[in-house]
């Protein structure tokens, strides 16, 4: 557990966390590797994870019958992917590819939203950081809707 | 010299780059000593009989026999230009407009950012700043292109992507599942890339709505805003500040710029009515 717990706290996402919290994410902590190609998770499966990527890069599908799968996004170190497990009804709305083999802290999402719910001090630090990341990613596909480069 | 009349250029290689952009070739008919220019500037190419434009240079500063430009091809003048052969005679004007600072970027760390066609006009930066490897601290590109079709020089690019002194990112706004490369729009790129703030220079060029939104990430990670320097694009007629086609605010960018740095033109930038 120590390792991980080094692992952890040098991840953007729990910078400055307290150690106490640091500690209540631990216990909802595992550490994860994806090889190439295989799945994080596929849509309509239920949403019980969160991810913390370590390294790596993970692409985000959508699968059309048309087209095949549309990466709508990729994510690597640094990043997190997943916030369905805070939402009703814990259902992912898209499939999760590793592209490169990709390390990851996992955290038990019934584990992790059971400490948010009994400790609100952590529920609100998650939801402060998630909602950085909602912010950073709705902004990211506002400008990915204006469709840059095509034609004026 | 009158600025105001072409010299001719003779096409010596035309190629295709993507569905919708070429680069040519060009050697001159008249001036055998050569061309030549600093990375930044651009040129009026006249097409007989259609109309004459503005496209910078996209070739190697330190290469002064050929003229190189790349282009996309979205009107009248750019069309017809593609339908340029081998051997096609073309007018030129130039070398015109204020370069990228790569005189006053050593010692600093290069971060060049680039949003489709943009790549033609830094493509110079990256020749000069190579050949110069040792002036400069780290040098990183990021790129951003709409499909990996649409990624400018990708043959170019890969064979600088296993060199060690260089970080190249490229990122495209869609891609089907054999693309194995980033899925995002191209600022998504800056908060992780590998720069110190405190002693970068920042060079972009892209349509102006990508210009802005970098900016602002740019400024998020600490960067000075006179360290950022971006390439404006207004329609021209004389390339040379008589006509006032170009002005942009109390600028004209054809010989105040294109290039600028932000803090030079944060006042107009993004400004509806300019
Ligand atoms: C300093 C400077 C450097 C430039 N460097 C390059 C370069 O290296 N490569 C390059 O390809 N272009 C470059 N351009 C842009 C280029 O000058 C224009 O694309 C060109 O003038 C368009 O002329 P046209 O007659 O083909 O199009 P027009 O007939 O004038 O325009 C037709 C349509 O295309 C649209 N359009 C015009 N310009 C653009 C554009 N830039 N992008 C998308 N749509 C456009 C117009 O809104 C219009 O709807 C540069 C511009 C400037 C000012
Ligand atoms: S194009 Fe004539 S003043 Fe700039």
């Amino acid at each position: 557990m120590e390792s991980l717990e080094k692992i952890l706290i040098q991840h953007p996402f729990v910078e400055g966390l307290p150690s106490e919290h640091i500690q209540l994410i631990l216990g909802c902590a595992k550490n994860v590797v994806f090889e190439p190609g295989k799945y994080l998770f596929k849509e309509n499966e239920e949403a019980n994870s969160f991810y913390i990527i370590r390294s790596g890069k993970v692409a985000l599908e959508i699968y059309s019958p048309e087209v095949g799968s549309i990466i709508i996004q990729t994510l690597g170190e640094g990043e997190i992917i997943g916030w369905s497990w805070m939402v009703p009804p814990y259902q992912w709305r898209f499939d999760a590819r590793a592209i490169e083999l990709t390390r990851v802290i996992e955290l038990d999402g019934t584990c992790l939203r059971n400490k948010c719910e009994t400790d609100p001090s952590l529920g609100y630090e998650i939801m402060k950081r998630l909602a950085n990341v909602f912010e950073q990613r709705i902004n990211a596909m506002r400008i990915q809707l204006l469709d840059l480069y095509g034609k004026k | 010299m009158d600025v105001m009349i072409p010299t001719t250029y003779k096409v010596q290689k035309f190629f295709k780059e993507t569905h919708d952009t070429f680069t040519i070739e060009l050697k001159s008919i008249e001036n055998k000593n050569g061309f030549s220019f600093e990375p930044g500037q651009f040129n009026m190419i006249y097409i007989f009989g259609v109309g004459e434009i503005p496209i910078s240079i996209s070739g190697d500063p330190n290469k002064h026999g050929v003229l190189v430009h790349t282009t996309r091809a979205v009107g009248t003048v750019t069309r017809e230009m593609a339908k340029l052969k081998k051997d096609g005679i073309v007018g030129i004007r130039g070398p015109f407009g204020k370069p990228w600072p790569i005189k006053e970027a050593v010692g600093n760390d290069i971060l060049l950012i680039a949003g489709g066609i943009g790549l033609a006009p830094l493509r110079p930066v990256i020749y000069h700043v190579l050949s110069h490897r040792e002036y400069y601290g780290k040098i990183i590109l990021l790129y951003g292109a709409r499909t990996p079709q649409d990624i400018l020089y990708r043959k170019e690019l890969e064979r600088l992507k296993s060199r060690l002194d260089i970080d190249i990112i490229v990122t495209v706004d869609r891609a089907v599942k054999n693309w194995t490369g980033n899925v995002g729009v191209v600022t998504t790129l800056i908060p992780r890339a590998p720069f110190d703030p405190i002693n970068t220079t920042a060079m972009i060029c892209g349509p102006e709505i990508m210009m802005r939104y970098t900016i602002v990430e740019l400024l998020k990670r600490g960067l000075a805003k006179e360290n950022i320097f971006v390439s404006m694009e207004r329609n021209m007629k004389c390339g040379v500040g008589f006509c006032g086609h170009c002005q942009y605010g109390t600028e004209f960018i054809c010989k105040d710029g294109p290039v600028f740095s932000y803090k030079e033109i944060e006042h107009l930038f993004g400004k509806r009515e300019i």
